[in-house]
């Protein structure tokens, strides 16, 4: 697959390290991220995941380090969006939901009627647009969070943990919507997962995060067949690690 | 340029639905204060007056004849004065001469004017525990009262009726405050609480007789004691001094007052009646003709 | 017990042949209780949406202070007014005293807490649970309240009803500086209090029940608003 044009990469994270509480979190993160298939950051639980997307985002500042963007960190924010492991989603119906981040950055109306109905096809949610937002299932409700961030036209989606709270089922129908939006939208995704089989399943390149530290970055076929830690050699074969 | 014009009517939006709660509020406002357009006369009074009814037909007649409305404030004795000294109201109407020629004397009142009296009266359980019924001496009937420890439940109140209670106590030898928490009670409420409490209680009162006459749930109360000329209760119309109080409407209470002595006047409060009895009494020929003084 | 047979029915006629005594009570409480909220929202959703997402020192002072204002007793927010109003008082110059002005100010004084405590509550909870979403959407602090009052729509709802509950069936406040006067400060509670104290139970009664209506009322408002809570899964 060639890379598509992607005016916010390469991000690249310079020596990232983060602390609270006299507790390092991360330490010394270096990584490249580039356009083109999606990004999985794999590890178990614990091991810093959540915190590597949340300062990609900008929604925490790095103790030490720094993010770098191919373009200035107000044009990647506003080019970017995040998917919360448990998003929350507004006391409105659906379709209001998808419609409300475009709405407060000021979209004009017809444009965002176009974004949202696209959004809510791809997420397979059209049926579902007038129901209340918060009484659909958790499944619908993941999607949901999808399309409002879809509807945002970003260059570059984080994912965090999209699927944890799913059965397989409603696993299967997120993971379509994930391919549908990066193979018609054309949008870099990074997601993080401690779901081995879905990281096969979706993953263009591994990025393996242990104990805050990254152990390794590699594409995907060659991290599957060929890990080079033993720690992840140890996670490929399910061995519970702490 | 239409995001930011899309941002600019959402923000005006909340601002205008802002504004407009407080312009409704504001609205309601002066069209709560405003309906002062028509001179008023601000008059502080006391339940009794109220109560019985007598002070709306005074106000009805005088306002068809001079236009002037009056508000009636009813609270006691006390509070009315009280009102009076902060200048809060334009004119008085009460019942306890003392406090009120103390009140002309400290120059907060202007003058004092003799309008009506009535009396008080003794009441009680038709049991009459006390024994007091049909005494001619109100005095005697206290002291029976006190000795025998029956309930006896005061205004506590401050008010005309109050005061004229602790007078009666204080004539009769007896400080019954001592017995505070025994037989001597002391409600802190109106005339028609008051009596609602002691109808409820078994006790002994005093109450003047036109909240008595006009009042509508007299239960197992009868009237015990009257008569004793220690039981007069004199009405006073009184005019805030504008040397202390400039905005208290004087001419308005100069003109309120003249007519309570008018023989108009007079004849309305001779003419009040309920259940056949009438209530107050006229008093403007025992007077000085002088009275309210000036123009 | 026929005493209270005979109070009710009477009390039923007056109401039911609209006597115009009532009407007049009723309305002019309506009014100053109407005002005096929407004042009251004007000030207090505000106020306790800034103070609930706002952060900044000494906002737990005063938050304990709106609180503890809550509790304020009508006589006492009655007293304040009245020495306000009063001729001799700094604001004298008005003659608000013993209008139905000074009764919507009383009010207001007294809800104003109740609307803006409340609010607080509703607010800071709810930015607590959307304050990350929000900010990754880029919506900044300002920005957010009047999406969370949006948000917080049938709680906050709730809270101005019961703000109205509060203001309409008060008698402290509105006593002492309206002086319950006829046909211009004489509202239901006050002249429940005068019928009563006269022993005219009827009357008393037949505002009594109105006012229950009123309540009645705000609780169905209050169970509706619930129902549309649990549709949208607040």
């Amino acid at each position: 697959m060639s890379a598509p044009e992607n005016a916010l990469l390469p991000l690249r994270f310079e020596g990232i390290g983060f602390e609270q509480g006299g507790e390092t979190l991360l330490e010394d993160i270096n990584f490249s991220i580039e356009a083109g298939a999606i990004s999985v950051i794999l590890g178990p639980n614990g091991a810093g995941k959540t915190l590597l997307l949340r300062i990609a985002n900008g929604l925490l500042a790095p103790t030490s380090g720094r993010v770098r963007w191919a373009t200035t960190v107000a044009t990647a924010r506003a080019a970017s969006a995040l998917v919360f492991q448990r998003p929350v989603l507004l006391r409105r119906s659906a379709r209001a939901n998808v419609d409300f981040p475009s709405r407060v950055r000021g979209i004009g109306r017809r444009e965002r009627e176009r974004r949202t109905a696209r959004a809510l096809a791809g997420t397979q949610l059209t049926e579902l647009a007038a129901r209340p937002a918060r009484r659909l299932s958790v499944g619908e409700q993941q999607r949901l969070a999808l399309a409002r961030a879809w509807a945002l036209e970003p260059r570059l989606l984080f994912l965090d943990e999209p699927a944890a709270a799913l059965d397989p089922a409603a696993g299967r129908l997120l993971e379509n919507a994930i391919e549908t939006l990066r193979d018609e939208g054309g949008v870099k995704i990074v997601m993080t997962t401690h779901d081995l089989a879905q990281a096969r399943r979706l993953a263009g390149e591994v990025l393996f995060l242990h104990r805050g530290r990254l152990l390794e970055q590699s594409a995907a076929t060659e991290f599957f067949a060929r890990p080079q830690s033993a720690v992840a050699r140890e996670f490929l074969k399910g061995v519970a690690l702490i | 340029m239409t995001r930011r014009l899309a941002r600019a009517a959402r923000a005006l939006a909340g601002c205008a639905l802002f504004a407009l709660l407080v312009l409704l509020a504001l609205l309601a406002l002066p069209l709560a204060a405003g309906e002062a357009e028509r001179p008023f006369l601000l008059l502080a009074s006391t339940t009794s007056t109220r109560d019985s009814g007598l002070l709306a037909e005074l106000t009805k007649r005088f306002e068809a004849e001079s236009g002037i409305a009056v508000r009636v404030l009813a609270t006691g004795t006390g509070r009315a004065l009280e009102h009076g000294r902060r200048g809060d109201v334009d004119a008085l109407l009460v019942h306890d001469q003392e406090s009120e020629l103390a009140f002309v004397a400290e120059g907060h009142g202007l003058f004092r004017c003799e309008v009506m009296y009535n009396d008080f009266v003794l009441l009680g359980p038709s049991l009459d525990p006390a024994e007091v019924f049909a005494l001619a001496s109100v005095t005697l009937a206290l002291r029976r009262i006190a000795e025998r420890g029956a309930r006896f439940l005061s205004r506590g109140d401050d008010s005309g009726t109050h005061k004229a209670e602790r007078r009666l106590w204080r004539a009769a030898r007896l400080d019954p405050r001592a017995e505070r928490d025994r037989w001597y009670l002391e409600s802190g409420n109106g005339m028609g609480a008051t009596l609602n409490m002691a109808s409820e209680l078994d006790a002994y009162l005093l109450a003047d007789r036109g909240t008595w006459l006009s009042h509508k749930r007299r239960g197992q109360m009868a009237l015990l004691v009257e008569g004793d000329p220690l039981l007069h209760n004199p009405y006073g119309v009184l005019a805030l001094n504008p040397a202390r109080h400039p905005q208290a409407k004087l001419a308005l209470a100069r003109r309120f007052s003249r007519w309570l002595l008018s023989p108009e006047g007079q004849a309305t409060i001779k003419n009040f009646e309920r259940d056949g009895q009438p209530l107050f009494f006229p008093v403007a020929k025992q007077v000085q003709q002088s009275c309210p003084p000036g123009r | 017990m026929g005493d209270i047979i005979e109070a009710f029915s009477t009390a039923l006629g007056l109401i039911l042949h609209g006597d115009p005594t009532l009407l007049e009570i009723v309305a002019l409480s309506l009014r100053v209780s109407g005002a005096a909220l929407a004042l009251s929202v004007a000030l207090g959703l505000p106020l306790g949406a800034g103070l609930g997402i706002a952060r900044f020192p000494g906002r737990n002072i005063l938050s304990a202070l709106l609180n503890t204002c809550m509790g304020l007793p009508p006589v006492v927010a009655g007293l304040m007014v009245y020495l306000l109003l009063g001729r001799s008082g700094p604001l004298g110059a008005l003659h608000w005293l013993f209008t139905p002005a000074a009764m919507i100010l009383a009010q207001t004084l007294l809800v104003t807490p109740i609307v803006a405590a409340l609010t607080r509550q509703v607010i800071e909870d709810l930015w607590e649970e959307y304050a990350e979403q929000l900010r990754s959407f880029g919506i900044g602090v300002w920005r957010a309240i009047p999406t969370l009052l949006y948000e917080g729509r049938f709680t906050l709802a709730t809270v101005v009803l019961a703000a109205f509950g509060r203001a309409i069936s008060e008698v402290g406040a509105v006593i002492v500086v309206g002086g319950n006067i006829a046909h211009h400060t004489r509202v239901m509670t006050t002249a429940i209090a005068l019928e009563t104290s006269r022993g005219d139970f009827a009357l008393a009664l037949g505002l009594g029940m109105l006012l229950l209506g009123f309540a009645v009322l705000i609780n169905g408002g209050v169970e509706v608003l619930r129902a549309g809570m649990r549709r949208v899964g607040a």
